[in-house]
């Protein structure tokens, strides 16, 4: 979506005062003008990067804070499109999951096309209290199932924080992994399960 | 050779004998189920330096940098005597400070990788093409301009960051890296700001400066450019904003385009003031 179709959502459809940061716009447009001069595609990384999805064009355009009308129309799109699991089968193999919290692997130009994906978490999040090397970005996720059970709706809402982020929150700093096509229906499986089981490091 | 560049030349075994067993030490405790802790991995750096003394392998580059900075080279057979970083034909001492920053004969604000290539080319007649061709070196393959750079900004140190913001380019250059730092794509949407916008954050074990906080800006940017122990190499920062959109799952920005000079621009003017203390030596 381009910018001038946000500005347009916010001006008719919200009746916001988008005056105001047009000089904003033509700041966000002088860089993404740079961006598009100045990148090149280089393995599964293609110039197609740049370009800005409805969330992206505002979040950039009102600093990760865009007024929360705006907020909740577009949360309800990214909730709309959360396709959740055959059968309501959220839990895979914790081990597989496991595997997958710890690789920050994939999507990188250095990644070969046939390197897999992994899901990032301990990049941001501590989870297992074994694991030591966590990152602080995103919150603690220790326990994660033994403090929380694992009750039908938590269940829902850990898919879509998973698949979705920014279907719950924005602007979040936490990667759509669903809705972006970084992980599949099988691999957010058995993060869950390494989130939820009880046999799960996290959970122990 | 000066007497100085011999004295380089018999640590040079030593340092990197050291700094390869480092890097396996780092990569071996990472291999295992868990990465090495902070606590250790910070050993592992404090003994690396402490079996340094004061040394840095950031010497060697720099050595070899001065020796490529003397030599006659190209296809015009010049040296780089007549290259103007800012202060002068030749003057080194404390150009890299001053950078980026318009120059006119070029009509475009360069950071000093930029400018060492354009006097490569003008005074040297070496192709833009060449010079981009392989800028970031390997063991294999190492990189004059990696070692250049490591000259220069060696002789750079204790000065004050004072890039000029004088100009409406130079003030131009610094919007555009401010905006460029927030610019969130890609299939993770991720910007600069996503790492960098918060205090005491990390990635698993690293820590993650501030860099919409000065402090933290001056702290970062007076390290480098810096010799990375674990890849047992001199890099530029040039390198380090490519590395950044690496791992942003960004496209790969052009060596020396005018994104990654803005960004460097926006950097240095935030550090102004920061007396230059590098190049450091990094995990």
């Amino acid at each position: 979506m381009s910018i001038r179709i946000s500005v347009a959502i916010c001006a008719l459809l919200l009746g916001l005062p988008c005056a105001p940061a047009l000089a904003d716009d033509a700041a966000l447009r002088t860089a993404l003008e740079a961006a598009r001069r100045d990148f090149e595609a280089r393995g599964p990384a293609g110039l197609d990067r740049l370009d800005l999805d409805a969330v992206q064009t505002v979040c950039n355009r009102w600093a990760n804070n865009p007024p929360s009308e705006l907020q909740s129309l577009l949360q309800a799109e990214q909730l709309a499109a959360v396709k959740y699991p055959e059968g309501g089968n959220y839990l895979g193999d914790w081990k597989k999951g496991e595997a997958l919290a710890q690789s920050g692997r994939g999507l990188t130009w250095s990644d070969g096309a046939k390197v897999a994906t992994g899901g990032n978490c301990y990049n941001c999040h501590e989870l297992a209290s074994t694991e030591l090397a966590y990152g602080t970005l995103g919150p603690s996720l220790a326990r994660y199932g033994q403090r929380r059970g694992r009750s039908p709706d938590l269940l829902r809402y850990t898919w879509a924080k998973i698949y979705n982020a920014k279907a719950s929150s924005l602007c979040s700093n936490m990667p759509r992994f669903g809705h972006s096509g970084a992980l599949g229906e099988a691999q957010i499986r058995h993060i869950m399960a390494y989130l939820f089981d009880p046999q799960s490091p996290v959970n122990r | 050779m000066k007497p100085s560049s011999r004295k380089t030349g018999r640590r040079a075994q030593k340092l990197l004998r050291a700094g390869a067993a480092v890097a396996a030490a780092l990569a071996v405790a990472g291999a295992g189920a868990g990465q090495p802790t902070a606590a250790e991995t910070q050993a592992e750096i404090e003994r690396y330096r402490a079996m340094l003394a004061e040394d840095n392998p950031a010497e060697l580059y720099a050595a070899r940098g001065e020796e490529l900075w003397n030599t006659p080279r190209g296809p015009k057979q010049a040296a780089l005597a007549g290259c103007d970083l800012g202060l002068g034909p030749g003057v080194v001492a404390g150009a890299y400070a001053q950078t980026p920053r318009w120059f006119a004969d070029a009509g475009r604000v360069m950071d000093i990788e930029a400018r060492l290539a354009w006097c490569m080319e003008t005074l040297q007649g070496f192709s833009a093409a060449d010079i981009a061709a392989r800028p970031f070196g390997s063991e294999d393959h190492k990189s004059d301009m990696e070692a250049l750079v490591a000259y220069v900004v060696t002789a750079s140190r204790g000065y004050p960051i004072a890039p000029s913001q004088k100009l409406p380019q130079e003030r131009a250059a610094y919007a555009l890296g401010k905006s460029l730092f927030a610019l969130r794509a890609g299939p993770y949407d991720f910007s600069c700001q996503t790492c960098h916008s918060q205090d005491g954050k990390r990635i698993r074990l690293q820590e993650l400066p501030n860099l919409t906080r000065r402090e933290d800006v001056r702290r970062a940017y007076t390290g480098w450019p810096a010799y990375r122990v674990s890849q047992g190499e001199f890099r530029t920062m040039q390198w380090r904003i490519n590395d950044c959109f690496r791992q942003q799952r960004f496209p790969q920005p052009k060596y020396l385009s005018e994104t990654v000079n803005a960004l460097i621009t926006y950097l240095a003017v935030e550090a102004t003031g920061a007396t230059y203390n590098g190049p450091a030596m990094k995990r």
